[in-house]
């Protein structure tokens, strides 16, 4: 198992496939952030980088993707979407182009840099565009996995990932599936569904749980869109209550497609949501800012101890 | 024939096509009851010199990867868009009869889609095409292909900021078989584009940006299809700013912002075809 951020993988894996010639990497003047400078190192010819025009970005790459090619366009997660619905919603995900739109440096992780910089509204976004398929890799290895599993699938995506180095979670033998989830450790009672880093966030609140004998599910929802209803169905009517973590707002997230889920298939159980509370945060550091607001390991404890109550 | 007189007959051929497609143009935007008459009459004499004296392409294989593409930016021109697919051979005739109709077969939309034969991507929100054919064009060298990319944008499109973000990408990348046409036909939705929010001097901004500049009046066929053909630069990209007017052919329409978004009624209609007889 490695240890490293999502956006670490992102970049390695782009190394190591990218002799395929279908495949082509943009990013908006933040290469080396986004470690989307790795493939362009290697393979300058099949990499652009539009310098800081995410919009001029996004629709170079839905041009090129009319061609066949397979184009990632890579940004910080804030401005690759922020600055880009428009041009996304037309030119990639009406037209139905083969774009990749990876965005890094996502959700309150990314710290001290503040508010404008801590995008917390892209799944909610992205999850309510027709055509579009949402990833958020929770660890390197999942990472790596799944930016493969991009170049052979057809359509639109939105692939979150994050600054900051998560432990490792997977290692080789994992099978990364656009659509599936997995069950990091099948428990009881409780199953916390989480994203990204709180996948990591709620394996520390399961340390803090066994030493009491409480031992919950733990599934990684790592596809967000389409998600999948039948292991979230199962695992919710099997362990009897529900928490959801992700490192985003409150609104429109995991937690609200859980939810969705929960409803359209009449399962009625306790079910309590973890993001941010449907606020701007502030600067400070990861550790401080999950704490502050609600998503550190200890909130998810003490939620899955309320719901035992 | 020499060669000047190969040019002359076609220029000819292309006038008398041209009017066609402006009879065309207002007929599928009268039978649909809404549309953008303005737009298209503008665009009507570069559209023409595109699909039937300049562009390579086979209707019949619309995905032939050599073809040269064509992006229509400024998106709500699809009564001149549609028409000239159709005569081209990228569908029938009787398919117009669904165009801005519910459940059309094939998606002839208000504004653009990839799933109507003949074209490469949606558009009808202005500014993203440029970006768009710029990256068509980039393909075309990554695959050693000699195929060439237009797009046409509108003037009161170039007020979007998106379009000087493509041209300096174009500029960086030495992009030159992307050649961007500006129908500048001096009208917006809301205003006279100058009133609106005045882009002159345009020659001077695009030469700035490091294109190769042309400027020709887009009613003359002559002047419009010479410059389409007009070898490409070495390194720049291309811009042809065409004066037109919008409405161009019908004189109640011609320069009136009253007809950017509107069809004519029957007898509106009737009185646009004698003019275009």
């Amino acid at each position: 198992m490695k240890d490293g951020a999502t956006r670490d993988g992102y970049g390695a894996c782009l190394e190591e496939i990218g002799a395929n010639p279908k495949i082509v990497v943009l990013d908006a003047g933040v290469s080396d952030s986004t470690r989307s400078k790795k493939f362009g190192d290697k393979y300058p010819d099949r990499f652009f980088n539009m310098g800081i025009s995410e919009g001029d970005m996004v629709c170079t790459a839905a041009g090129l993707a009319t061609t066949g090619k397979v184009a990632f366009a890579t940004g910080f997660a804030c401005f690759l979407l922020g600055r880009t619905m428009d041009q996304t919603l037309v030119s990639v995900a009406y037209s139905n182009t083969n774009v990749k739109l990876v965005g890094t440096h996502s959700g309150l992780a990314v710290g001290e840099d503040g508010p404008t910089a801590q995008m917390i509204v892209d799944l909610a976004y992205t999850r309510a565009i027709p055509n579009m398929t949402v990833i958020q890799p929770a660890d390197y290895e999942e990472a790596v996995q799944a930016t493969k599993a991009l170049v052979d699938h057809f359509g639109p995506v939105y692939m979150r990932l994050g600054r900051p180095k998560v432990k490792g979670i997977y290692d080789s033998s994992y099978k990364f599936q656009i659509g599936k989830g997995n069950v990091v450790k099948q428990g009881e009672k409780v199953v916390i569904f989480a994203t990204g880093g709180m996948v990591q966030e709620s394996m520390e609140a399961m340390k803090l749980l066994e030493s009491d004998n409480i031992n919950p599910t733990l599934v990684n929802i790592s596809t967000i869109k389409p998600i999948d209803s039948e292991l979230i169905v199962e695992q919710a009517r099997k362990n009897g209550a529900v928490v959801t973590a992700e490192d985003h707002n409150i609104i429109g997230g995991l937690g609200d497609a859980v939810l969705e889920v929960l409803s359209d298939n009449d399962v009625t159980v306790p079910i309590r949501r973890l993001g941010v509370r449907d606020t701007f945060a502030e600067t400070g550091s990861l550790k401080e800012l999950y704490f502050k607001y609600g998503l550190s390991a200890q909130h998810i404890e003490n939620t899955v101890r309320s719901l035992l109550k | 024939m020499n060669t000047a007189q190969t040019v002359e007959t076609q220029v000819s051929e292309l006038r008398q096509i041209a009017k066609e497609i402006r009879r065309k143009s207002l007929e599928i935007i009268h039978r649909a009851g809404s549309g953008h008459p303005g737009g298209s009459l503008s665009a009507a004499d570069i559209m023409t010199a595109l699909y039937f004296g300049v562009m390579r392409y086979d209707s019949k294989n619309p995905k032939d990867p050599n073809r040269d593409r064509f992006v229509m930016s400024k998106g709500h021109a699809t009564g001149v868009f549609y028409s000239v697919l159709s005569r081209a051979g990228y569908f029938a005739d009787e398919d117009l009869v669904s165009y801005r109709k519910i459940g059309s077969k094939l998606n002839l939309s208000g504004h653009p889609h990839p799933k109507t034969p003949g074209v490469e991507i949606a558009t009808g929100s202005l500014g993203q095409g440029l970006s768009v054919a710029h990256g068509i064009a980039l393909a075309a060298r990554l695959d050693n292909s000699d195929y060439k990319v237009y797009v046409l944008m509108g003037d009161g499109e170039l007020q979007e900021g998106q379009v000087w973000e493509a041209a300096m990408s174009a500029s960086k990348f030495n992009t030159n078989n992307l050649i961007a046409i500006v129908d500048f036909n001096k009208v917006a939705q809301d205003n006279i584009t100058k009133d609106l929010k005045d882009i002159e001097p345009l020659e001077d901004k695009w030469r700035s940006f490091g294109w190769d500049v042309q400027r020709i009046d887009g009613h003359d066929m002559n002047q419009v299809y010479k410059a389409l053909t007009l070898p490409l630069d070495e390194t720049k990209p291309r811009v042809i700013i065409a004066d037109t007017i919008k409405g161009k052919g019908v004189s109640f329409m011609e320069g009136k912002t009253s007809w950017h978004g509107v069809a004519p009624s029957d007898e509106d209609y009737e009185k646009a075809l004698k003019e275009l007889a």
